[in-house]
């Protein structure tokens, strides 16, 4: 591990990585949608980062910083993909059967019906094909351009596009199906 | 444009990707598709709706703490380095074992995913980025003493000169009979580059070309005002050009294309 035991340089890992701790948390909690692995997998790419600090070059270690959490994100599907013996908790059943975020629930009744639209919102992106969900959780959500999108997502920047497309597309008609099922 | 199109171009326009030229286009089509504009609206919508709900989450304090001690532990010296480490952290030897396999889930899609030409016509960081570095070059050479490194309205004094000094060669054309007087040329910075400048003259008007070897990037041919300058780039014969002038965009188009013809 080259320099890894330089303090000042651990301090200025924290300055620039730490800022976008809870951008990572919120990408990993959609793409592997369990909060003990979502945590796992932010932790792991902390240090991921932390061994690979010395090659970060670029203006913006934000998709720097995601592009190395959604590899130990999707190494961690592989993991479960290559041992079907092991048993894996079924996320979807758990998932219909437990609020996806534990969250104090707002007072102000302006902000209860925002409240139920967050948590619809959540569980409808969360249901959506992984491919669609990294890439509208990364723009809508996270906030990155198209252009850091592709680089993180290592697709072209036509690929983004018609992911993004298709994502949103899905997103409305589930949305839809949603508001004509509670009215 | 048609309307396959504009359904994954009204999300470029929304999300502010489009340059002037394409949103104006998915603008047009709009105004004549009254079942594009209206998906428009609907995603606008819904956007709107999940930035006002879904904002990044708060990572849990004890993660903060956890990773802040796993980064303080890795970066003292260590006399058994790894398995300390290794012991720390649950995740690390599962994470580990898969390492090399890990791509697989993200490759599902992106061979379904058409690689349409949109490239081309999303706003593009680095042409905006030269864009800026030309104008900087062009204020540099007003500077007294910086316009030209050779200066005389030979052409054939010019061209000559950026011999051995550059890996292209420029083309430097007359063009005094449209009203545009060869100056000099000079060596500039572009973009990182070395690159040649050739220097013309309308009225007191200063005209910078710069000339680069073309490497591929697909910058298109663009016309835009910087602060208070206009700046044109085209490519020809394997070449790039950007034109900067604060002549206006009238005279600056003239002076293109009598360039571009005169090659």
């Amino acid at each position: 591990m080259p320099a890894s035991d330089d303090p000042e340089r651990a301090r200025r890992f924290r300055e620039a990585t730490l800022p976008h701790l809870d951008d990572a948390y919120t990408l990993a909690r959609y793409l592997l949608r369990d909060p003990a692995d979502a945590e796992d997998a932010v932790q792991e790419c902390y240090l991921r980062a932390l061994h690979h600090f010395d090659s970060y070059r670029g203006p913006s270690i934000r998709p720097w910083l995601l592009a190395i959490l959604r590899n130990v994100c999707h190494a961690e599907f592989a993991r479960r993909a290559r041992q079907p013996q092991v048993p894996v908790r079924n996320v979807t059943e758990d998932a219909a059967e437990q609020p996806l975020w534990q969250e104090p629930p707002p007072s102000p009744e302006a902000d209860l019906l925002r409240h139920r639209d967050a948590q619809a919102i959540r569980r409808l992106v969360i249901a959506l094909p992984a491919p669609l969900r990294e890439v509208i959780v990364l723009r809508d959500i996270n906030d990155l351009s198209y252009r850091e999108i592709a680089e993180i997502a290592r697709v072209p920047l036509g690929t983004v596009m018609s992911r993004l497309a298709r994502a949103r597309a899905m997103l409305r008609a589930a949305w839809n199906l949603e508001e004509e099922s509670t009215s | 444009m048609n309307c396959s199109e504009s359904e994954v171009l009204i999300h470029a326009l929304l999300d502010g990707e489009l340059d002037a030229g394409h949103a104006h286009e998915v603008e047009a089509h709009l105004t004549g598709c009254s079942n594009c504009s209206a998906k428009l609206a609907m995603f606008r919508e819904m956007r709107q709706a999940m930035s006002e709900t879904n904002r990044a989450e708060s990572a849990p304090a004890h993660l903060r703490q956890r990773i802040e001690a796993a980064v303080a532990s890795a970066a003292k010296p260590q006399t058994s380095p790894a398995p300390s480490l290794a012991a720390r952290l649950k995740f690390w030897p599962r994470v580990r074992r898969s390492f090399f396999g890990g791509f697989a889930a993200g490759a599902v899609l992106s061979a379904a995913a058409a690689a349409i030409l949109f490239i081309a016509v999303v706003h593009d960081d680095q042409a905006q980025r030269i864009a800026g570095d030309v104008v900087s070059a062009h204020l540099r050479s007003l500077q007294a003493g910086h316009l030209t490194d050779v200066e005389t309205s030979d052409r054939h004094t010019v061209k000559p000169w950026f011999n051995g000094r550059l890996d292209v060669s420029p083309p430097v054309v007359d063009l005094s009979a449209e009203g545009f007087a060869l100056v000099g040329g000079r060596l500039d910075e572009v973009n990182g580059e070395t690159t040649a400048a050739v220097v013309y003259r309308r009225r007191q008007h200063l005209i910078n070309v710069f000339v680069a070897r073309h490497l591929g990037h697909n910058l298109g041919e663009t016309s835009e005002a910087r602060h208070g300058f206009n700046v044109r780039h085209w490519t020809q014969s394997g070449l790039d050009f950007w034109a900067v002038s604060d002549i206006n965009t009238a005279e600056l188009n003239e002076f293109c294309q009598s360039f571009a013809a005169a090659m």
